[in-house]
């Protein structure tokens, strides 16, 4: 286990190394001079070389990535010229709204997903189940973006139950922050749930074929104990690796819930920067959300090689 | 048509809810190649004197903030999630197919470099890395597609290199190893069929979720330049007008919906008619 531990850790450090060499060479692969495409083509000569220095854009390219990693890694994220701040600062108040609402919304995906999966398999050729999965296709099928315009137009709008935007974290208003949580967390769990319902029903289906499900019924165990003693925990195994790639859409989704809502969070933060060529903002932001995906996976993992002793040995 | 095929059509289309996703795809096929027939308006004419109208005989499903027509904006719509989202994935799909058949085939220093790569670009939000791209490429169609295609590349890739890893140690290829075949025959003539029917079906399986994609990069502005007709765009737009005209924000992502759903719904039904086993991990 150990072994297989420090094999993902280091692969995970790889793959963050490839992460920043992408995320540095974002600024560099936009077309024309980052500088004027960031601040506009009109600011004055002597100005555009100040930034163009401070930015280190003049030194050799490889010496340009270590300085820019090195100062991340000691802490400084650079300057931001569209928010006018430093990133670091522009990240930190957004980083938790975002994590919060990825996180609020993975549990949601994962509990009503895997319930509803377990549903529909125990009861698979019944009403529920043919329900439940025409939702669930429809589910995926749905454009996030979509949901949520309905849900605002019918309780926002219309009944006038939740407020449309803005956030706030529990520990500062709870009552409010739960009220405008609820629209942003169903619109980014609904994908979610349809996906993990999908998939436990059809884990659950294979598992139930197995042997020892066989064995435990001829051995005159009750349903509900076969079902929640012996398949619903084979059955999660795999569902487990999802749980990165959860995380990983909901921070994708936050760009488009986040517009919406207008909620200030990095997935914001994200889109604000794109439009507005602050691509110092843009590198980092994706860096970190990724790193944070990536430490997730890491998680899962080892997770996963703890439930299936088959994953640690390959 | 040999009994092969025969029994694949027959597989196919024995469910009725396929036959119907199948109908579904070709009639806004259809609506996307015959646009004009379809259209009661020119997409792109705008009337300032009939904006933001709600349902009308002459406007089905009113008109939007420039008074054009938002029906006819929803058939020539189809054209760009027809294009993009076909042609996206069938990029991604032929460059997944190749890093995973290298990966998978040559092992070794390849598939840890490959791989590694894979895992990166998977480790950053789908969306997001979208949004990147457009940064660098800049907005046209093209662009959008290659965009998309790229952020597709990585589970084709992933799922080719499981597939490879599977035939690659079997008999067949062992002797056409030994026969003295060069690695590209082999990996081309021996490797490369057998993987093939997975990949096809994860390839209509992503058409949906591209679809998805590029209506998300629209929405976000990111995606089709105006005024060109785009269901996502459109989305965006009459979402500042929900309280005038509420059909101008709902219908277009009913038709990505439905479009969605019917291509999700038509995948299914492939990978049962091409591999039964491949149900549940697919």
């Amino acid at each position: 286990m150990a072994k297989y531990i420090i094999n993902r850790l280091l692969q995970t450090v790889v793959i963050l190394l490839i992460i920043s060499v992408i995320a540095f060479s974002l600024i560099h692969l936009v077309p024309g001079d980052p500088v004027y495409a960031m601040l506009g083509s009109e600011i004055p000569r002597e100005y555009h070389d100040q930034v163009f220095h401070t930015m280190g854009l003049d030194k050799p390219l490889i010496e340009q990535y270590f300085f820019w990693l090195g100062n991340i890694l000691k802490g400084d994220l650079g300057y931001s010229y569209y928010f006018r701040q430093s990133v670091a600062e522009v990240v930190a108040n957004r980083l938790p709204t975002t994590l919060y609402l990825g996180i609020v919304s993975a549990v949601f995906s994962v509990i009503l997903g895997i319930f509803f999966g377990i549903v529909t398999a125990v009861r698979r050729g019944s009403k529920t189940d043919s329900v439940i999965t025409v939702l669930a296709n429809i589910g995926i099928a749905m454009p996030t973006f979509w949901l949520a315009v309905i849900l605002i137009l019918i309780f926002g709008l219309n009944l006038k139950w939740l407020p449309v935007h803005g956030f706030t974290l529990p520990w500062v208003n709870l009552g409010l922050s739960v009220r405008q949580t609820i629209m942003p967390v169903i619109c980014m769990s609904v994908g979610g749930i349809a996906i993990y319902a999908r998939q436990t029903r059809s884990s659950m289906l294979e598992v139930i074929r197995q042997d020892y499900i066989r064995t435990a019924r001829s051995k005159g165990l009750k349903e509900s104990r076969i079902i929640y003693g012996h398949a619903v925990k084979n059955a999660l195994i795999p569902i487990l690796t999802l749980i990165g790639l959860t995380l990983r859409n909901s921070f994708g989704g936050s760009a488009i819930i986040e517009t919406i809502f207008n909620i200030t969070g990095l997935g914001q933060v994200m889109v604000m920067s794109l439009n507005n060529r602050d691509y110092t903002t843009l590198q980092t932001s994706l860096l970190l959300l990724a790193t944070v995906t990536c430490i997730c996976n890491l998680l899962v993992d080892i997770a996963y090689a703890y439930a299936d002793p088959r994953i640690r040995l390959e | 048509m040999n009994d092969k095929t025969k029994s694949f059509f027959e597989t196919l289309f024995s469910r009725k809810l396929v036959i119907v996703s199948a109908l579904v795809i070709l009639f806004f096929l259809l609506c996307a190649v015959a646009s004009p027939v379809f259209a009661t308006h020119d997409p792109d004419k705008q009337n300032l004197a009939e904006f933001l109208q709600g349902a009308s005989s002459s406007h089905w499903l009113g008109t939007d903030q420039y008074g054009r027509d938002v029906y006819s904006r929803i058939v020539y719509g189809t054209r760009i999630a027809f294009l993009v989202g076909i042609f996206s994935v069938i990029m991604s799909g032929i460059f997944g197919t190749v890093l995973g058949l290298l990966s998978g085939y040559f092992g070794g220093w390849v598939d840890n470099v490959i791989m590694r790569l894979v895992e990166a670009i998977m480790a950053i939000p789908p969306l997001i890395l979208a949004l990147a791209l457009v940064a660098i490429l800049g907005r046209s169609t093209t662009m959008l597609t290659v965009v998309l295609a790229i952020s597709n590349i990585p589970p084709f890739a992933r799922m080719m290199r499981g597939q490879v890893l599977t035939v690659r140690d079997l008999d067949y290829v062992s002797a056409s190893r030994i026969r003295g075949n060069r690695s590209l025959v082999t990996m081309l003539k021996h490797i490369l069929p057998n993987c093939l029917s997975p990949m096809i079906v994860i390839m209509t399986q992503s058409i949906g979720n591209t679809i998805l994609s590029e209506a998300a990069l629209s929405f976000l502005g990111a995606g089709i330049l105006p005024p060109t007709a785009s269901w996502g765009a459109m989305v965006n737009d009459g979402y500042r007008y929900l309280t005038t005209n509420s059909l101008f924000a709902l219908a277009p992502g009913f038709a990505i919906i439905v479009l969605v759903l019917a291509f999700n719904i038509f995948g299914d039904g492939l990978r049962d008619a091409l591999d039964p086993r491949l149900r549940g991990a697919l």
